[in-house]
């Protein structure tokens, strides 16, 4: 969608997506015409290598053949044109992600095979792909960033990192790669499957997110390089890294991290962050977590064997009430959610860290914020660390009586007593925005002075308002 | 759909349940931003396969989801807004509404408010048509329940008032808006009986035929046509009260239809103008383009053009020139008394090309959506 993305990720670029739109005039002859018209419209202006014809869930009902519209656009059109296999009302967005990337993959290979261009011999160095890298994913630029660096650190060499920032005319590129790294669950594992089948390329799904699921996933690393001939060790790395780049160790051991343990949490998002912070919160800091759960159901058989003994319940659902409901219940100490749960978390007076999409702007931090990595388990150890602390300070500050601000800010310093506000002007100030009803107040009160008049009216009100030119 | 978002929050006793499928759901939660979470009354009722193949009972599974909204929520009145998918698989909601509201007691309204047809605002205008039709035909008591006696406690009597027949405006705007609005006819010996859409569902105003109507917003085109067909009601037909040119005007036109001779505008306005002198500095001599999606282009142009600024192109979703036609002549003469030459207006703008016009004339301003608005910045265009 054109505005979430150039919202939430202030994207400098025109989105390339374009409609074909459909109106009466589609319903009543076909949207064959237009949808070939358009794919050939945008070939000659935007000049693209590969146009998808992507199914909406207007478009499903329809039921035309939009491939044989695809079919026929390509004969015309310089770029290549395929058909998004997705549809809407079987898949969710994720899996339709999954699924698309998929094609192209095997789109792109498949041709380079038919015109022999293929690039099947590996690097002389160790070597991996990155897939799943997306727009709009939860801090992906920041995660797909600290990647870099530890394969750099690592000595292994960056073959592709796919789709963003990648062409397609690169593709065939693909099998160059000693083995394929999938951080997300959610995008990704269908095009590493297909390039495991076809080239027996290994892979590696285990999300680089905490310190024990980062050795892990550097372990494997190991083991897969090694086992196609590489002679390399990463454990020294590890030590290092672990005790000196990464806080979290320490801190886990430190007094701060003491505090926390035993602390009642629940954790609530896609199926990768959840299990990921499910995993050091339990393992890491000893935090009890009450539930975790995902809204990704088709993934709920993966979930549970990740968390099973890491938390007393698992939640599989895409109700938003259902887990409202359930925090409320358990009222833990701290939420790790969504956008979702924070404003849950805000209605119930429990603080959140925002861990998992569905997001928000702030979501989208011009610093720098991964989750993966070693920077990563930094990141997340302070966003744990300051989600609590900060509930406990509203504990003590409720056990003691609070700050003693309040009167200072809600007294509005008016002294004129002589005035009287009328019924329908009191309630029209109700309704202004607590830090400048003082304000508008004070104003409308030293205009009916000036003007002489004694009793505050609406008509009193917008005079006032219009005379301060606001 | 969109008009849901600032319906469900004029109509105080509504309930909003939009019948589509998850697009119109993300869209929804999209446009909303954070009102999303300050338990809206709004809700999908998402059509899943089995609503798509009429396996599923439509009677039976929207009584259910209203026998719901009633018992959590207890509306005065449920709104169904279809969309495309319902309008595709031609699902009978206005069939099926009577026999409902019968059933389960509660008043049902239907509105269309699908992008096969509709741009943006215009959705309001489909449901603002779909009440009018609700009003009462006659007041059930005869004591004064005018908008204006009971919003101003008008103790003083009619004597403040000119003789007139019944007035009543129509398009939703925020209370404070409303009320200025209200007041500013007030000040002419005029009384507002009513408004549509009012506060709460139940205060919906009498219409008797023989009524007057004035449209305040641009984009009410189908509630005008309703109002006069349906209700016998007599428009007036007057530029739109956006800008102090405009409301001016908006004034006037009510005046003289009622035979009135309006006091003291002339300086009500240029003592307006007055207070916006530091941002006229500003904008006089800047050129504005609007891309258009929402219907107001036309009047807002017309006050821009007034302020000193130098406009572009129009462009617009719909044009109603029948509706618009006050507003139109406005312009034409603020183009002729400014000495500039009366903008393009392009009715359903094709953005790409709207977007190479753009880059060759490079305007100080251009009025656009989201989806363009930091692209263009970064190309170096000023946008809002």
């Amino acid at each position: 969608n054109n505005v979430m993305k150039s919202m939430l990720e202030r994207e400098r670029g025109f989105t390339p997506v374009t409609a074909s739109v459909v109106d009466r005039h589609v319903l009543a002859r076909g949207s064959q015409e237009k949808v070939v018209d358009n794919i050939s419209r945008k070939d000659v202006e935007e000049q693209p290598d590969l146009i998808v014809l992507t199914p909406t869930c207007t478009s499903s009902i329809l039921q035309e053949d939009l491939q044989n519209f695809v079919n026929r656009a390509s004969l015309e059109s310089q770029a290549d044109v395929i058909l998004a296999d997705v549809n809407h009302y079987r898949v969710n967005e994720l899996q339709a992600a999954d699924r698309t990337l998929e094609q192209i993959v095997s789109f792109y290979i498949e041709k380079a095979k038919k015109y022999d261009t293929l690039v099947l011999e590996k690097t002389t160095k160790p070597s991996v792909n990155i897939i799943g890298s997306t727009c709009l994913g939860f801090h992906n630029q920041h995660d797909i960033s600290e990647l870099k660096r530890l394969f750099s650190d690592l000595g292994v060499s960056i073959n592709l990192i796919i789709p963003e920032g990648s062409s397609v005319n690169q593709l065939k590129k693909l099998p160059k790669a000693w083995c394929n790294i999938v951080p997300y669950r959610e995008v990704g594992l269908m095009s590493a499957a297909y390039l495991e089948k076809e080239f027996d390329i290994p892979y590696i799904d285990i999300n680089p997110i905490g310190t024990i699921e980062l050795a892990s996933f550097i372990r494997k690393l190991q083991l897969v390089l090694n086992n196609l001939g590489a002679d390399v060790s990463f454990e020294d790395y590890i030590t290092l890294q672990t005790k000196f780049k990464s806080q979290a160790s320490w801190f886990s051991k430190s007094i701060d991290c003491q505090n926390l343990t035993g602390k009642k949490a629940v954790v609530f998002g896609d199926s990768t962050h959840a299990a990921a912070i499910t995993k050091i919160l339990s393992r890491e800091m000893g935090i009890h977590v009450a539930w975790a759960g995902t809204y990704c159901k088709y993934d709920e058989a993966w979930f549970r064997e990740e968390v099973k003994d890491l938390c007393d319940n698992v939640i599989i659902t895409e109700d938003h009430a259902l887990i409202a409901n359930l925090i409320a219940k358990t009222e833990p100490a701290a939420i790790f959610g969504t956008q979702m749960e924070r404003h849950i978390g805000k209605r119930l007076n429990i603080p959140c860290g925002v861990i998992s999409s569905p997001v928000h702007i702030q979501n989208f931090p011009l610093s720098y914020k991964p989750f993966m990595g070693y920077e990563g388990t930094n990141q997340i150890a302070d966003l744990v660390y300051n989600s609590f602390t900060l509930g406990m300070e509203d504990h003590l500050i409720e056990i003691f009586g609070g700050h003693d601000t309040t009167e200072a800010l809600t007294d509005t310093l008016s002294s004129i007593e002589d005035l009287k506000w009328s019924q329908e002007a009191k309630q029209e100030l109700q309704k202004i925005p607590g830090f400048v009803r003082g304000k508008i107040k004070r104003s409308t009160e030293k205009f009916a002075k000036s003007n002489n008049i004694n009793s505050i009216t609406l008509e009193v009100m917008y005079a006032a308002k219009e005379n301060v030119g606001a | 759909i969109s008009c849901v978002s600032w319906l469900y929050q004029k109509i105080e006793d509504s309930f909003f349940l939009v019948i589509g499928t998850k697009t119109c759901g993300y869209f929804l939660q999209n446009a909303m931003g954070v009102m999303i979470f300050s338990e809206p009354r709004y809700a999908m009722a998402e059509l899943e396969e089995g609503d798509i193949s009429a396996k599923l009972n439509d009677y039976e599974e929207l009584k259910r989801l209203c026998l719901q909204i009633k018992k959590d929520r207890n509306p005065s009145v449920i709104f169904w807004i279809g969309t495309c998918t319902t309008e595709i698989i031609k699902m009978d909601l206005e069939g099926i509404a009577p026999k409902l509201e019968a059933e389960i007691d509660v008043t049902i309204v239907v509105a269309r408010a699908n992008g096969l047809d509709y741009a943006f605002t215009q959705g309001e205008d489909t449901v603002l048509a779909a009440m009018a039709q609700r009003c009462p035909h006659e007041d059930p008591l005869s004591i004064d329940t005018t908008y204006t006696s009971k919003l101003f406690k008008d103790t003083k009597s009619e004597n403040d008032y000119v003789n007139h027949p019944p007035l009543i405006l129509f398009g939703s705007l925020p209370d404070s808006v409303a009320n200025q609005l209200t007041l500013e006819l007030k000040k002419q010996g005029i009384k507002v009986s009513g408004w549509l859409p009012s506060k709460r569902y139940t205060e919906l105003p009498t219409i008797a035929e023989g009524n007057y109507v004035c449209g305040v917003n641009p984009f009410l085109s189908r509630t005008a046509t309703t109002l006069m067909r349906r209700r016998k009601a007599t428009l007036i037909g007057a530029p739109f009260p956006i800008g102090p040119d405009g409301t001016r005007a908006w004034i006037e036109k009510i005046c003289s239809v009622f035979n009135i001779t309006p006091i003291g505008l002339e300086e009500r306005e240029s003592k307006i103008w007055g207070s916006l002198e530091e941002y006229l500095k500003l904008i006089a001599n800047k050129s504005v383009f609007f891309m258009g999606d929402n219907l107001l282009e036309i009047s807002l142009s017309r006050f821009l053009i007034r302020c000193g600024m130098i406009v572009y192109e129009i462009g617009i979703p719909y044009m109603d020139k029948r509706y618009q036609n006050g507003e139109l002549k406005l312009l034409e003469k603020t183009c002729s008394e400014m000495n500039v030459p009366v903008p393009v207006i392009v009715e359903k703008p094709d953005n790409y090309k709207q977007l190479e016009r753009i880059r060759k004339l490079q305007p100080d301003l251009v009025i656009t959506g989201m989806a363009h608005a930091n692209p263009l910045e970064a190309r170096g265009i000023t946008t809002k």
